[in-house]
């Protein structure tokens, strides 16, 4: 992001200076000329659908005071379309912080909405492409609608030789019938499976029932055994008069061990990538606050967010929008690297990791960052969707690097692979 | 030291920055800013950012310049309420009501006063959060907020946002005037936006290089110019180096300050080596550091 702090100073909004376009994005030290005042920069929505906060406004005393308002409230309107977490309650407090710190300021208005409208490090930039574009004399983009018009979800799927059975062939099927395809498709690879027979796989997908493993939390709760619980046990003495009853017990409870999955979308794993992601949405689904899922590819981008919406078609779009590099080639080995750095997010985790393990970057560095997720988490898993094709051999640069630190290598390629491995996270 | 200022005294953040200032913490405009909002909104300030850029360091100053007690709860999985916000003495009401008896107080009225005198408030111990209400002025440190369970977080809002607890058997508590709250993050995980939404939020950077030779030579008076830009910059291209734990400026003041204890003038790539344990904690990163020969001043 931008060196913020070393900006040359406040400028006066309301000076007479005309900007000099910089081309840069986000730069905050980017002189601006006079916005707070001009109606013309308010973006051509009315201003009341984005929302000017009710009681909370500048002190008497600024100029135009109202226009003033609508001018900030938009601002936070056109975050909220960038995706900015700036709801109504932190555009009351930009307002107050406006207010406090002079709206006439170039750096105050900036200062102000990046303290109270931003929630995570990811708004940062975001907020300052908005911040420029708003202030700095372009108009803003219009809107954009939380999830894409169109459904961009790829099946990249080779129809296999025969194409499948005409649709109306399979109509007049007994209940046994359906229950054997239903089996016959469970261990079909869906790479080769016609865009009908996908769909039957990926219905299924979500109704699978995916049970969590469970660790032991810190946090105790009234059991029958366990060790006293002096507090409660006194509580209730005191409640009879100081006559002790039973001793109460506490114990420590459990909680669902969280799950990390890394999804690659290269496109050496693109017949697969769609599955795998519904996959990921029925783990997420089964336990929201437990699981968290990326895609990796060229870039590292958290998926989680959009997975958590119930219907998968929803969350397939909205993580199919969400992912920026579809089908490119893979750096495993730098995108772990960022994942790694990005927090202590696999401590104590499950991972799993779904890729082929065609690897363009250097394993050596694989390697390297495996050997440190495998130190952080409680176990690793991959999931290679070619090791359910018979005689597959771990060989690739990527794989051979990888698999030392993996404490399980499971196909990923059908959905029986899938239940073994959901089955594989249900228990230690 | 000068004597404590009050909160509402402060004019501007360029003020704010130099109080801190005066107390060895340097602030950028952002930071300056974000405390000085915090300060006169009421509101809790989150920060986030690595480790060791002195978020923690920040509460302690703050509560400095104010001549304010710092009260600090350190969070863990686990954490419940009797930890942070308030625990009834248990042993001192059992006595209490063990030396009523033996005064043979009895009958129907008695009970009933000996019931209100079991939960009157000398028999509330106060922990963190309410002794942060009950005090005034204060600055409250609620650390590394990411290590709680969302339990915690629950009460946690309660408290942050209209400055009350209540306690059932005694009624509510609240602050006459609010403490100043800091809250921080190491994002190991996400908090949940509810929090965040009652707060200031502001994500902290390494320093550049010229406020850390300048943070380097505040905190260690007997550092010289030489030497702290020398640290200075071999930290910088420590963080630029793609290491697993990048120091920070909590780091670089240990690494100066072990140099100075050497007697050190200047960065001397011996000297760097045998000392490289107070800055880099990863042997794959000390390793990778001696290769590539980061430390040594070209």
């Amino acid at each position: 992001m931008p060196d913020l702090t070393g900006s040359p100073g406040p400028r006066r909004f309301a000076g007479p200076e005309r900007p000099e376009a910089t081309g840069r994005p986000g730069g905050a030290g980017a002189p601006g000329r006079e916005t707070v005042p001009a109606g013309a920069q308010v973006p051509g929505r009315p201003a009341g659908t984005s929302g000017p906060a009710g009681p909370a406004g500048p002190e008497p005393g600024v100029p135009a005071a109202e226009r003033v308002i609508a001018t900030l409230a938009g601002f936070a309107g056109t975050l909220r379309a960038a995706g900015v977490a700036a709801d109504q309650e932190r555009a009351a407090a930009f307002l107050r912080a406006c207010a406090q710190l002079g709206a006439g300021e170039r750096m105050a208005v900036y200062w102000a909405g990046r303290l109270t409208l931003c929630a995570r490090p990811e708004d940062l930039p975001r907020y300052d492409r908005c911040f420029t574009a708003y202030f700095g004399g372009e108009r803003p983009r219009p809107g954009r609608p939380a999830q894409p018009a169109v459904t961009v979800i790829r099946h990249t799927l080779a129809p296999p030789s025969g194409h499948g059975a005409p649709p109306d062939e399979a109509e007049d099927r007994t209940a046994a019938a359906t229950a054997s395809r239903a089996e016959t498709l469970r261990h079909r690879d869906v790479a080769r499976l016609t865009p009908a027979e996908l769909a039957e796989v990926h219905r299924m997908l979500a109704l699978l029932h995916a049970r969590r493993e469970r660790r032991r939390s810190r946090r105790l709760t009234p059991a029958r055994a366990g060790r006293p619980d002096a507090r409660r046990t006194v509580r209730e003495a005191l409640r009879r008069g100081g006559e002790p009853d039973r001793l109460r017990r506490r114990a420590p409870r459990t909680r669902p061990r969280r799950v990390v999955m890394l999804v690659d979308v290269s496109g050496s794993m693109a017949p697969y990538a769609d599955t795998l992601l519904r996959f990921a949405h029925a783990l997420v689904r089964a336990e929201p606050r437990a699981t968290e899922v990326f895609s990796v590819g060229t870039r590292l981008t958290r998926i989680t967010p959009g997975l958590r919406h119930r219907d998968p078609g929803r969350a397939m779009r909205e993580v199919s929008a969400a992912i920026p590099d579809w089908s490119g080639g893979t750096r495993l080995g730098e995108e772990l690297k960022a994942f790694l750095d990005r927090g202590p997010g696999a401590r104590g985790a499950v991972v799993v990791i779904a890729s082929d393990g065609w690897e363009r970057g250097d394993p050596a560095l694989l390697g390297r960052q495996m050997a440190r997720l495998s130190r952080l988490a409680r176990r690793v898993i991959w999931v290679n969707p070619h090791k359910g094709q018979e005689g597959y051999r771990p060989l690739t640069g990527g794989m051979r690097a990888a698999l030392p630190y993996c404490q399980a290598l499971v196909a990923g390629h059908s959905l029986a692979a899938f239940e073994e491995l959901a089955g594989r996270l249900s228990h230690a | 030291m000068r004597e404590a200022i009050r909160a509402s005294d402060i004019e501007s953040p360029a003020r704010l920055a130099e109080l801190l200032g005066e107390h060895a913490y340097l602030a950028d405009e952002g930071l300056a800013t974000a405390c000085f909002l915090a300060l006169r909104m009421g509101r809790p300030l989150f920060l986030e950012g690595e480790a060791g850029v002195g978020k923690t360091e920040l509460a302690k100053t703050l509560a400095a310049v104010l001549g304010a007690p710092l009260i600090r709860l350190q969070c863990y999985e686990g954490l419940d309420a009797a930890q942070a916000l308030y625990d009834w003495d248990f042993a001192r009401q059992l006595l209490h009501l063990k030396a009523a008896e033996a005064t043979g107080a009895t009958g129907a009225t008695e009970a009933a006063r000996l019931e209100g005198e079991l939960y009157d408030r000398r028999f509330l111990i106060a922990r963190p959060l309410l002794r942060a209400l009950e005090t005034w002025p204060s600055v409250l440190l609620v650390d590394e907020v990411d290590r709680a369970d969302d339990e915690f977080e629950a009460f946690l809002l309660e408290v942050l946002s209209d400055f009350t607890i209540t306690v059932p058997e005694l009624g509510t508590i609240s602050a006459r005037t609010p403490p100043v709250v800091v809250v921080t993050s190491n994002r190991t995980r996400d908090v949940h936006d509810a929090l965040k939404r009652r707060c200031l939020y502001h994500w902290l950077e390494h320093p550049a290089f010229d406020r850390e030779v300048a943070i380097l030579r505040a905190r260690l008076p007997a550092c010289t110019e030489t030497l702290a830009a020398q640290v200075a910059a071999a930290a910088g291209r420590l963080r630029a180096a793609g290491l697993v734990k990048p120091p920070g400026v909590a780091e670089t003041l240990d690494w100066a300050e072990a140099l100075l204890t050497l007697g050190a003038h200047d960065l001397d790539p011996g000297l760097a080596a045998a000392t490289l344990g107070a800055v880099l904690k990863y042997r794959e990163d000390q390793e990778a550091a001696l290769r590539d020969g980061v430390l040594g001043h070209a």
